[in-house]
């Protein structure tokens, strides 16, 4: 086998904005009603009318311009993008071309080309066996979906692996979602990922014949049909045959590709400026508005968890994926004192975000709650209070667990639950002595064994210990008190 | 009744809003003359009037075919938009109502305006009323006709590349093409929409101001439009006292007839008699209007006609039975010749590889022009030609030439491709090339973007020295 093949991939990403009418014209957005309800003269491309940018659509899409960190052209051009097909009234889709609305930013480690503004297509529905166009008995349009403004994010080919390529359309998906301009639901077709995928030997600058797949409805089915072209290319290429360019689907059902159409069979859009609309040149007080209105994105903010807070990467990336988790999570952190960071005082984030990501996480999923921390069963307080009550060993983790189990099924107050449950730890160190010894003396064997030098021994004396003092005693000071008594 | 026909339409309104005048009277006469178009200039007409009130009250329009007129029939002039009645009006005629006035019918035209004699319609040419063997222009044929041989008072048409200035020339009646973006383009029928624009046709320059003042504005559903500034006023400008028009210094070499050369040099000495100055400017690149018109307009028509394609609306032949076969059915079937030879121009101009040798290029002497009638403005008022370079030629004289016809819009080009008005009014009659009986000339005035009322002025102070008032049939 000659060097390995590294994979190249770069993502294109259609948002569905969420604005109350269409991009061109006055027409609602809906999903779900009857077929060509929301039409009119201009979105059916009847004789002699015009096209009027949504004001609302070229906001959202600003936005996400801004959150992507691109720069915002001053000036950006609408084409026409010039091809027959019944999904398509015009016979032109009008989209950005050489002067898009944004360009160069990036989003975590992956530089961003560009994002424009654009319509959507009609949707078909193909009657008959196939389900396709060819050999379909009729096809009926619905023309509902006709004309809703997207915004197109096309990446640099920065990705390296289909699992990273799905990673990070995720957390594209979470930012937009988080600014509040596009559903993005793949499911219903708000969000939608086609993926251009080639290899090159490791360490090669240059860039291999690529592959477009089309519109994997799914994160799963993103990195399976990613990962089962690059496996395709590979074998090709290893067999000595080459890549050609072409357009491929990817059938989730049995993982098969399937050829579109061919680089030979590749339109020719003949694009041209929109000569109807004028060039879009954002106003100040547009650009400021988009830009005093993004909220804090979950890139920057596992940015500030791992830098500021001191959290891993894992359980940064999780509380910050929700921005109602990652409030959550600082609310608690607040109270808990937590705030000034590592070392500086209170309980350590990192403690507070151990309790959410694992224990918390852990009872809700068993419950089958989803885990929502928008309206919790556990306020932040009482996450807060529970945390410090073990912090500062007022009881034990384990019986912290049993309050917290207990919190999630009833509420209330932690304080309240450690009396009532008699949880409170033992501070009484004499009482603590005698039950030790008492164990020591009831396990010979295992004491034996740790003065022979077998540590891991201890393991029986100390769950002895937690079995008569009902966890109430502390993991540490036991240990301390076994050996002690032991002669050590 | 005949004398209300005897009117302009100014006067008519005067009459009407004093009372002297019934406004339903008025249309009803007009309706009557329409009925008896020989010249196959309307394609739909009014079975009844309008009551409505406003300066226009009364007064019947003839629309082009072009606009969409809800509840009307709309072809545009072609088979594929045949029985095809819109379900909204365009922004130009629902101004003309709010003024009340009234769709009087729909003139017959080059199918989608391509044409330059009225021979491109679906539904059969156009006959000029001077002469019924020969063609009104195009492609607003049927609205300079209507006009002409009284069959209305006024009618509106649209002029992309001189479709409104040239039939009126042909017909010796006034027609205007605005400032690019004075009048909203929604609802007229897309052919060039980077040049296409509404305008009047009327008899006198009065009338024009008239319809002008009550289409242009801002609309909301035209991105482009933007309307003219402080509105538009009836001209009332006596003599041309120290106005400076310049003639382009090329037009010594243009292929001009000579009875159309005659009227233009007489028209410029009743110029310099009401007190203007005529000086030569160069306008070195307008020659090269026509080649960067036969690029843009194609291409953007290549684009804008690709939506008839029989999934909606208007005319379908199902072919085989599969989509393609629909398609080009149905656009070989709905589209006539000289539609098809524009969007397979501009498809090709468009192309990939092949753009920027056509469009890209074609877009650059569009800048070029615009810029030598920047430097024209810069040092004079109006740029002034023959509107056309011969009177109207027979018909089937040229149909078998296509750019020979294309040459029809040599002085007519330039100005929406620099988006500027101008305005044709009759100046004289001349004897056409081969003889026959006189036929009208137009003389061509073009202003700056926006300068509509100045345009008008002087337009109408000339129309006052040339005193054009002969009429067809009334000549020899």
């Amino acid at each position: 086998m000659s060097s390995e093949l590294e994979a190249v991939i770069g993502l294109e990403i259609h948002v569905q904005l969420s604005t109350r009418t269409k991009m061109f014209c006055g027409c609602e957005l809906s999903f779900g009603d009857e077929p060509n309800v929301h039409t009119c003269p201009v979105c059916l491309a009847h004789p002699g009318v015009l096209p009027v940018p949504n004001e609302e659509a070229i906001r959202y899409a600003l936005k996400i311009g801004m959150a992507l960190e691109c720069e915002i052209a001053p000036r950006s051009i609408f084409h026409r993008k010039n091809y027959f097909y019944p999904d398509n009234p015009k016979a032109y889709q009008i989209s950005q071309y050489d002067i898009p609305l944004a360009v160069d930013g990036r989003l975590g480690d992956i530089r961003i080309h560009r994002a424009h503004l654009e319509e959507d297509a009609a949707k078909m529905i193909h009657v008959g066996d196939s389900g396709r166009i060819h050999g379909s008995g009729a096809s009926l349009v619905d023309f509902n979906r006709g004309g809703t403004p997207l915004v197109e994010v096309v990446t640099e080919p920065d990705l390296r692996s289909a699992a990273e390529a799905a990673e990070w359309a995720r957390l594209l998906r979470e930012t937009v979602r988080q600014l509040d301009v596009s559903d993005v639901n793949m499911e219903e077709g708000s969000l939608r990922v086609d993926a251009n995928v080639s290899v090159r030997p490791s360490g090669s600058e240059e860039l291999g014949t690529k592959t477009e797949l089309k519109n994997m409805n799914s994160f799963r089915f993103l990195e399976r049909g990613v990962e089962a072209e690059l496996q395709r290319q590979r074998e090709l290429i290893e067999a000595g045959g080459t890549v050609e360019q072409e357009t491929l689907h990817f059938d989730p059902s049995d993982g098969t590709l399937t050829s579109l159409r061919s680089k030979e069979e590749a339109h020719d859009y003949r694009y041209f400026p929109e000569p109807d609309l004028v060039p879009l040149a954002p106003t100040e007080e547009m650009l400021r508005e988009a830009r005093e209105s993004l909220p804090e994105l979950p890139a920057a903010r596992i940015e500030r968890y791992e830098e500021q807070m001191g959290l891993e990467a894992e359980p940064a990336k999780f509380l910050a994926s929700d921005p109602g988790l990652g409030g959550y999570f600082e609310e608690a952190c607040r109270v808990a004192g937590a705030e000034v960071g590592p070392g500086g005082g209170g309980v350590e984030p990192r403690v507070v975000a151990n309790w959410i990501t694992g224990d918390l996480t852990a009872t809700l999923r068993q419950r089958g709650d989803e885990e929502d921390f928008a309206d919790p069963t556990v306020s932040a307080e009482d996450l807060a209070a529970l945390v410090l009550m073990v912090t500062e060993k007022k009881i034990s983790h384990g019986s912290g667990k049993a309050v917290l189990a207990a919190l999630v099924v009833e509420g209330g107050d932690p304080a309240a639950i450690v009396e009532r449950e008699g949880l409170a730890q033992i501070s009484d160190a004499g009482e603590l002595e005698s039950i030790v010894a008492a164990a020591v003396e009831a396990n010979p064997e295992a004491a034996e064994q740790i003065k022979a030098g077998n540590q891991k021994a201890i393991g029986a004396i100390v769950g002895a210990v937690m079995k008569e003092t009902k966890g109430r005693a502390d993991g540490g000071e036991v240990n301390r008190l076994i050996l002690e008594q032991l002669g050590d | 009744m005949s004398e209300l026909l005897e009117l302009t339409v100014a006067q008519a309104a005067r009459g009407i809003a004093n009372g002297e005048i019934a406004p339903d009277e008025y249309f009803e006469a007009w309706r009557m003359a329409a009925a008896t178009d020989d010249l196959n200039a309307y394609l739909w007409r009014a079975e009844d009037g309008v009551g409505a009130e406003g300066p226009l009250a009364g007064v019947p329009v003839a629309v082009k075919d072009i606009f969409c007129t809800e509840g009307m029939p709309t072809t545009a002039g072609s088979r594929i938009l045949e029985a095809y009645v819109p379900p909204y009006t365009s922004t130009a005629v629902r101004h003309l109502r709010e003024a009340g006035a009234g769709v009087l019918g729909k003139t017959n035209m080059d199918e989608f305006a391509m044409g330059s004699s009225n021979e491109n319609s679906a539904y059969g040419p156009v006959l000029n009323p001077w002469d019924r063997g020969r063609v009104p222009g195009g492609s607003s044929g049927g609205s300079a006709a209507v006009v002409a041989g009284g069959l209305a008072p006024c009618a509106i048409g649209t002029d992309t590349g001189g479709s409104i200035r040239q039939p009126a020339s042909l017909c010796g009646i006034v027609g205007m093409k605005p400032t690019y973006g004075a009048i909203s383009r929604y609802g007229m029928i897309a052919f060039a929409s980077s040049l296409d624009q509404c305008g009047p046709l009327t008899r006198d320059v009065t009338d024009a101001a008239l319809l002008l003042g009550a289409m242009e504005g801002r609309d909301p559903c035209d991105s482009t439009s933007v309307g003219i500034e402080g509105g538009v006023e009836l001209p009332s400008r006596e003599g041309l006292e120290g106005v400076r028009f310049a003639v382009p210094a090329e037009l010594a070499h243009d292929a001009i007839e000579p009875g159309v050369r005659t009227v233009f040099e007489e028209t410029l000495k009743t110029i310099e008699r009401l007190g203007g100055e005529i000086s030569e400017v160069p306008l070195p690149h307008a020659e090269h209007g026509i080649s960067a018109y036969y690029v843009i307009a194609p291409a953007e028509a290549s684009s804008n006609l690709a939506r008839y394609d029989g999934v909606r609306y208007g005319m379908r032949v199902e072919g085989g039975g599969d989509l393609i076969e629909m398609y080009e059915s149905t656009r070989a079937e709905g589209f006539g010749d000289e539609v098809k030879r524009r969007i397979m121009l501009g498809t090709y101009a468009l192309s990939s590889g092949y753009y920027e040798a056509y469009y890209g290029r074609a877009q650059k002497v569009r800048t070029k022009i615009a810029a030598d009638f920047d430097a024209a403005f810069a040092q004079f008022d109006f740029v002034v030609t023959p509107t056309s370079p011969s009177v109207a030629f027979k018909l089937g004289e040229k149909t078998d030439d296509p750019l020979a016809m294309y040459m029809n819009d040599f002085f007519t080009v330039p100005m929406p491709l620099a988006g500027i008005p101008a305005i044709s009014i009759p100046a004289g009659l001349a004897t056409p090339e081969g003889g026959g009986p006189r036929l009208p000339v137009g003389f061509q005035i073009a202003a700056p973007a926006f300068a509509e009322q100045r345009l008008l002025d002087a337009a109408y102070a000339l129309e006052q020295g040339i005193g054009f008032d002969a009429k067809p049939g009334g000549d020899d």
